[in-house]
């Protein structure tokens, strides 16, 4: 049996595969285009007949509503933009923090469950299998109304210590107020973590260059905290001190001083972290039991110490298992963030729809409201790949 | 002379016997610090369920729980369809008692906490003086009946078993909602569907419609297309990049706008979104198991000379499923989750049915009662679902091979 070219020649062009995968690509693409185009121009005459035409101009109008929290200078005159920017902002405050306790949190748990100590991991245990399956939305409405709306009244303010104020009008903690000697501190601050930062650099350095890697960040951060304890204690015997811890206390109807945190974003920061925290406990205990029982042996063979061992042997290989799932934790607590508006807190969505109740504009904000978050988890996700692939397996 | 006989034999090391002193030392009291984390904990743990347990017997009046019973289970769900719902409810244990005895087999703890399951909720009820009693009680006699059928009958039943689960999603789809103006099955509109009804109504629309679009857009993300390829990670990303709520605001706001012609009630705008939304996840975890396919299917069916619908239809496809069954169920239990944002909207499913009846004057301060409530129903159905499935996986070996 011989093949001639002419056989080739023969095969028809809509059973040659280059033809028939170009002709695919442009059925599909003309299909979604063609329904792509009919869905927004069904959107668009319909926002023409309602009167409220698809532009981004009413963004420069005046608020007119007021916002609980913000971080920014904000007022009912400020525009609309300021008022989304209040939102965004909001939404970054609590997801920072949010993400920062409930990995602390996590890897607590995640630990406590691979506890020796039977009751220990059970109570993990307990904690992790009973948040994960409950819903967040019940967890944070729970929250919002069992505890943080039934905190006593301001007078009855229930105290720790006088350290901090809990009242169904915010919770007041105590915080560090800049005194006179600020100004000069700051730089000395400033000067110490330099010099912090050059002595860890020196440090790396000489591990690279010897191969013993030492603590090199602990070695900056103890270089960092002497050096401003040492400035503090000189500004404190010549001039003033920097800082002073600003006691909240109750003046006319309400606390004053401190730190205020209001109990909306109390009952949301609250249930993202115990809620993440979950999902993080079983992140890390997956890494951890991920690293294999002969590299913990090995390193005990070696003569290596229990912390060494899990600083250098199990901890960087339970990394690289832990980061991925970590990251896309990180992202679900950005955009679970956006539930707040079931607890009261002005998040970018509680703003949005605020919006749209007020001026209708529905699709801009929307498309906005998309449009952020997708910028968030596209950051993230850039961030965090860029991590993984500094601390990824090299493999030969 | 002294001979070194082997006259004892090599004994195998000693096994550790257990006892409980010896678990207590080796558990709780290793060490001073064990010790005293143990103490603390324990302490913690007694003190807790002591107050959960005073709590629940003494303190919480389940009055609002009882007298609502029906709005939390059904929501507005019509009384004259009632028995649809329990048929439905029957065909389940018709379907898990005969799959048990076709391919578990054996009585296993997980089997006798389902069966438990209907019958304390048949004293329950019954104690609240309810008729529906019996009804449950029939769920246990109806899936004992077919888990001795399924292990009589393997293998004819095999089949009939399969068909089931596989058209029990449809089927619940259509029962529920009915059909005609008139008759038997009248049809129930869907504003009235509510409380827990809704919620597993909401999850079962999606998963079930999400399907065929998941594995679609997974097979547009692993083909050599560029053009299908882009499309389908662009649609992926960006629901994958934004909160459901968007989506579900989205979906009531602008869905009417995108199609002025029909008519679309809520729950179906609320639908459409769960369906976007559960299609992208959908086809991230389809891709899972097309990649863990090895090349030397592709090779062989290639070698075979399938063509390429052959190849994925009847080689990589059934194997690409079967391996993502697990992760199937946890993302079924995610969104069964998920549903309760639909309260954000304004539908009435469970968390929704919760605020209407904390809002009634009659139960003002009853938030713990009814928060504990609906918060143990999530947490059964996810954890039983997450329970049930991973049992069955090691029995079944679903997901290795």
């Amino acid at each position: 049996m011989t093949f001639k070219k002419s056989d080739h020649a023969a095969v028809p062009f809509w059973r040659d595969e280059r033809y028939l995968q170009i002709i695919v690509q442009v059925i599909v693409v003309a299909a979604v285009a063609v329904a792509g185009y009919w869905l927004v121009r069904n959107l668009l005459t319909g926002l023409e007949d309602l009167g409220i035409p698809l532009s981004f101009r009413f963004l420069g109008i005046e608020a007119q509503f007021d916002i609980g929290e913000t971080l920014i200078d904000y007022s009912r005159t400020s525009t609309y933009a300021r008022a989304l920017l209040v939102g965004i902002l909001n939404t970054i405050k609590v997801s920072f923090l949010g993400i920062i306790f409930a990995t602390i949190f996590g890897v607590i748990v995640g630990i406590a469950r691979l506890s020796k100590n039977w009751l220990v991991s059970t109570i993990a245990a307990i904690y992790v299998e009973a948040l994960r399956n409950i819903p967040l939305l019940v967890l944070l409405v729970f929250l919002s109304i069992t505890v943080f709306q039934k905190l006593p009244l301001v007078k009855n303010a229930l105290t720790l210590w006088g350290w901090a104020f809990l009242t169904n009008r915010g919770i007041y903690i105590v915080w560090p107020q800049p005194a006179g000697g600020w100004d000069v501190y700051k730089w000395f601050l400033l000067g110490s973590f330099i010099i912090g930062l050059i002595v860890a650099i020196v440090k790396y350095r000489e591990g690279q260059r010897t191969g013993r890697m030492p603590l090199y960040w602990l070695w900056g951060f103890v270089v960092f905290t002497g050096l401003a304890a040492v400035a503090w204690l000189i500004l404190q015997l010549v001039a003033e001190p920097p800082l002073y811890l600003d006691f909240p206390s109750l003046q006319g109807r309400n606390f004053k001083g401190g730190k205020s945190l209001t109990p909306e974003f109390m009952a949301l920061f609250t249930g993202l972290v115990i809620y993440t925290s979950a999902f993080i406990a079983e992140v890390v205990r997956a890494g951890i039991q991920a690293v294999s029982k002969g590299q913990r042996e090995a390193a005990t063979a070696l003569g290596l110490t229990g912390f060494q061992t899990m600083r250098l042997v199990i901890f960087p290989q339970a990394m690289r298992v832990i980061i991925p799932p970590l990251t896309s934790q990180y992202l679900n607590l950005t955009k679970n963030s956006s539930l707040a508006i079931a607890v009261g807190y002005p998040d970018l969505f509680a703003v949005g729809s605020t919006i749209i109740n007020q001026a209708g504009r529905s699709v801009e904000i929307i498309l906005i409201m998309m449009g952020v978050y997708l910028t968030f988890s596209l950051l993230t996700s850039l961030f965090m790949n860029w991590y993984n692939k500094h601390t990824r397996l090299v493999e030969r | 002379m002294t001979t070194l006989t082997p006259s004892k034999e090599i004994l195998p090391p000693p096994s550790e016997r257990f006892t409980v002193l010896g678990w207590m030392k080796k558990n709780l009291f290793g060490s001073i610090g064990d010790t005293i984390l143990t103490l603390v904990s324990g302490a913690f743990l007694v003190w807790m369920f002591y107050n959960l347990i005073v709590w629940i017997f003494a303190k919480a009046q389940w009055a609002v729980v009882t007298d609502n019973l029906q709005l939390f289970m059904k929501g507005q769900y019509p009384a004259f369809a009632d028995w649809r719902l329990w048929l439905l409810i029957w065909l389940l244990a018709v379907i898990s008692g005969m799959g048990w005895g076709i391919f578990v087999k054996r009585a296993e703890m997980v089997g006798w906490v389902l069966l438990a399951v209907p019958v304390v909720l048949a004293i329950w009820v019954y104690s609240l003086g309810r008729t529906s009693w019996w009804i449950l009680l029939m769920v246990d006699v109806i899936a004992v009946v077919s888990y001795f059928l399924g292990k009589r009958y393997p293998h004819r039943l095999a089949r009939l078993t399969y068909l089931l689960m596989l058209l029990y999603m449809p089927l619940v789809i259509l029962v529920v909602r009915g059909f005609g103006e008139d008759g038997f099955m009248k049809y129930v509109p869907t504003n009235l569907w509510g409380g827990l009804l809704l919620s597993l109504m909401l999850a079962i629309f999606a998963i079930f419609f999400s399907f065929p679009i998941g594995v679609l857009l997974a097979l547009g993300r692993q083909s050599k297309l560029p053009a299908l390829k882009t499309l389908s990670v662009l649609y992926i990303e960006l629901i994958r990049g934004v909160p459901l709520i968007t989506l579900l605001f989205m979906g009531q706001l602008m869905l009417p706008l995108f199609l002025p012609d029909v008519s679309i009630d809520r729950v179906i705008r609320a639908v459409v979104a769960m369906i976007m939304f559960a299609a992208a996840y959908m086809a991230e975890n389809v891709r899972g198991g097309l990649q863990s396919i090895p090349r030397g299917q592709y090779e062989a069916a290639d070698a075979i000379g399938l063509s390429g619908f052959q190849k994925m239809v009847f080689i990589i496809l059934p194997q690409a499923l079967r391996a993502v069954i697990p992760v199937l169920v946890g993302q079924f239990i995610g969104l069964f989750k998920d549903t309760s944002l639909v309260y954000l909207v304004g539908l009435l499913d469970l968390l929704g049915i919760a605020r209407g009846v904390l809002a009634n004057p009659n139960y003002i301060g009853r938030q713990l009662e009814v928060f504990a409530f609906i918060a143990l129903i999530y947490w059964v159905f996810s954890y039983g679902m997450s329970y049930a499935s991973r049992r069955l996986e090691s029995s079944l070996g679903v997901g290795e091979r």
